[in-house]
């Protein structure tokens, strides 16, 4: 099984989209000598964004009761959950972008995060379990989001939106090269 | 004593075993293990009662008449209510009947509370109605903790619990005779180890005959060392004076507090004139005082030593702990100082494990303090005991370093945040900072609370790299290393970029090649042949790295 497995599903070409391009900006950002990353389903991107749109339409609506209330400043407070939610919404897309992962010979490295950027490398050895699961949303897309849980709750590594089959996949990879890897506690 | 004669080399086949409640069948437990768990607490509402009662027996007995009893007197009034009614027989028949009921429900409680341990597991069965069946796996063990409360220590028994990974996974065996339990924590690490010594040497006791002689044994252990002579070879190489106990309690910040909250409520009090003010704060006040009166206690015969099968600590002056961590099971080790304690050069430790241990240990604190209050050289001490590679002597000159030194270091061993961030660590800029030894990562923290968090590689689960518009505003990063949850959790904010991504790659190197060549969960299996039991025990294929011998874990 290889890596090269993962990639049929997915745009090659949205690997170049945040590949920093002002060299001033590199010198700042966090950036990484990889650039074979794996990148989620686009199809991701619109289940992002009714997620985002639901709960933002439940949050306005909620913070607008004290206006029918009779609060007359209170639209200001339904605007502002509004307008948060509207930048959310722009910039879905680049943030499911910048989610990527990468199988490396011994370890898995999790990129998310354009704001709050974050890297990590957890060996394929410290894996406790590989947890596959679908929301509704998700599953209506032919998604499901992987969890690749550590001893340490703080790994973090959750990757969304990957088509189910190459979530299968990717986790018989993960659970195969544990196994041949396996590290104690 | 037994253990100055040679002793015939025991068979391969079988465990040599001290006990013999090692040896895969199962054992009950000590037959006043109901009175430990509760029984008391019957007896003692027995008593109450009888005592509360004890006017109207003899009133029903004797037939006094002239006791009077308030109105609202429910219990009184629910008699006069039998006696009017001739209940009394019926009552009594039914308290007895419940007497007895609680009575055999005790005595099958302990008849089907067993365990046995095996070449690779620990299993409890418990439960009459509700059987519960807990097995805990050698190679998994985190520490083995002797406990003695005050009670059961008087009637010389002894809980023993097995610390499994995992929140509250512990496998307790509450209670044994003291001297079993001894023996079975020895029994079971060497089980665990994975090594097989063919000499047992046995406990050598002669078993007390007559209550005087039970009454010397019970003496004896209470007054004995916390750290079995027999079972330890070096004594505890840290001694705790009373004195720097105390003075470390008194300039602790939990104390500051409890000297402001008098203070404040003194003022109130005397200011407002309103007396009830005292009053209203006391628990809070008594809250923390016993909060640090038990600190105090607690510790005043702290032990730390070295043993063939890990480090053992012992706590307690009534009620006693005393643990064996096996190698390997430290995630991570933060040494502290807070500002007080600084004129004295006193530090404290603290690790992370990967069970929870449900007893309290040093200063009350969950039992992931291991020096509770110590110095520079206890300290240095301490850390040669907990993490043997990455803290030995070769070492050490790093580890001052991280303790006390700022800047990068004579050989620029630490790297630390640039001038940049002065804005975010404005007095610890130039300790803000790492240090990559082969064995472990150290990260440098505080000029005003000095600390000091070491983590080994082999215990790495994972590690990450962050960045925020404000670090990246000022080209800065964080980074962490990610071990299993607990008091400590090793990050450091404010480097450099280009210095954190180095980090993030040589740390990630560095952790995968320590948990290939780490043999800890089986610790002995390397030093000595693998017990053909314990290597069988693996029921998951074996590491397909030949050179591994470590079980898979």
């Amino acid at each position: 099984m290889s890596t090269a497995d993962h990639d049929s599903e997915l745009d090659s070409d949205l690997a170049a989209t945040v590949a920093p391009t002002a060299t001033s900006y590199t010198a700042r950002r966090l950036e990484r000598p990889e650039t074979e990353w794996q990148r989620v389903s686009p199809r991701y991107i619109v289940v992002d964004m009714i997620s985002t749109l639901i709960t933002g339409v439940i949050v306005t609506v909620g913070s607008l009761i004290p206006f029918w209330l009779g609060w007359e400043q209170g639209w200001m407070l339904g605007a502002g959950f509004a307008a948060l939610f509207l930048i959310v919404l722009a910039v879905t897309p680049r943030r499911v972008r910048s989610i990527g992962y990468l199988l490396r010979e011994d370890d898995l490295l999790f990129r998310r995060g354009i704001m709050f950027q974050r890297f990590v490398a957890v060996p394929y050895g410290r894996m406790q379990l590989v947890d596959i699961s679908r929301g509704p949303i998700a599953r209506a897309f032919g998604l499901g989001e992987l969890k690749f849980v550590t001893a340490a709750a703080s790994s973090g590594v959750l990757i969304p939106g990957l088509p189910l089959d190459t979530a299968e996949e990717l986790r018989d990879h993960l659970v195969a090269v544990a196994e041949t890897r396996r590290a104690g506690l | 004593m037994s253990e100055h004669e040679p002793v015939a080399p025991v068979p391969p086949a079988g465990t040599s075993t001290v006990t013999d409640l090692a040896d895969g069948e199962w054992h009950r437990l000590h037959p006043a293990t109901p009175l430990f768990r509760g029984g008391l607490a019957f007896i003692a509402i027995i008593g109450v009662i009888i005592v509360n009662l004890r006017d109207r027996i003899l009133e029903l007995w004797f037939g006094y008449d002239d006791i009077n009893t308030g109105p609202g007197d429910l219990e009184a009034d629910a008699i006069d209510f039998l006696v009017r009614e001739e209940l009394i027989i019926v009552a009594l028949l039914a308290a007895l009947g419940v007497l007895l009921l609680l009575i055999a429900g005790f005595y099958f409680s302990w008849r089907m509370h067993t365990f046995r341990i095996t070449g690779e597991a620990v299993e409890v069965r418990s439960g009459i109605l509700f059987r519960t069946n807990r097995k805990g796996r050698l190679d998994r063990i985190q520490g083995i903790n002797v406990g003695r409360p005050f009670v059961p220590r008087l009637f010389g028994a002894a809980k023993l619990e097995i610390s499994v990974a995992g929140n509250d996974a512990n496998v307790q065996l509450a209670y044994l005779r003291s001297r079993d339990a001894d023996a079975l924590r020895r029994d079971i690490l060497l089980l665990a180890s994975g090594a097989r010594r063919d000499t047992a040497a046995s406990p050598g006791a002669p078993s007390a005959t007559g209550i005087g002689g039970m009454l010397d044994e019970r003496v004896g252990e209470l007054l004995a060392p916390e750290l079995d002579v027999e079972l330890t070879e070096p004594k505890s190489i840290v001694h705790m004076s009373p004195g720097r106990l105390i003075g470390s309690t008194f300039l602790s910040e939990t104390f500051i507090i409890l000297v402001i909250m008098l203070a404040a409520i003194v003022v109130s009090a005397v200011v407002s004139g309103e007396l009830f003010l005292l009053f209203a704060m006391l628990p809070g006040v008594i809250g923390i005082g016993g909060f640090l009166v038990a600190r105090i206690t607690r510790s005043l015969r702290y032990s730390i030593a070295s043993t063939p099968d890990g480090v053992r600590v012992g706590f307690g002056l009534l009620s006693t702990t005393n643990e064996t961590l096996p190698p390997g099971r430290i995630h991570s080790v933060r040494v502290s100082q807070p500002l007080l304690w600084r004129p004295f050069g006193w530090w404290q430790i603290a690790v992370n494990r990967a069970s929870r241990s449900s007893q309290s240990g040093a200063a009350g604190q969950q039992q992931t303090t291991i020096l509770p209050v110590g110095s520079l050289d206890d300290v240095r001490a301490v850390l040669g005991l907990l993490l043997p590679e990455a803290a030995s002597p070769e070492r050490q000159a790093l580890l001052e370093q991280g303790l006390l030194g700022t800047g990068p270091g004579e050989g620029g061993e630490f790297r630390v945040s640039p001038p940049r961030a002065r804005v975010l660590r404005w007095f610890s800029r130039r300790r803000n900072g790492f240090a990559l030894s082969p064995e472990a990562v150290l990260l440098r923290t505080g000029a005003i609370w000095r600390g000091l968090v070491v983590v080994p590689f082999p215990r790495m689960q994972s590690v990450s790299v962050h960045q925020g518009p404000l670090l990246r505003a000022l080209r800065l990063a964080s980074v962490h290393a990610h071990t299993v949850a607990g008091p400590i959790s090793p990050t450091l904010g404010a480097l450099d970029v280009t210095d954190a991504g180095r980090f993030f790659d040589d740390v990630a190197a560095s952790a995968l090649r320590a948990a290939q060549a780490d043999t800890s969960p089986r610790w002995r299996a390397g030093a000595v042949d693998a017990a053909p039991s314990a290597s069988a025990a693996s029921t998951t294929a074996e590491s397909e790295t030949a050179t591994d011998p470590a079980e898979p874990a």
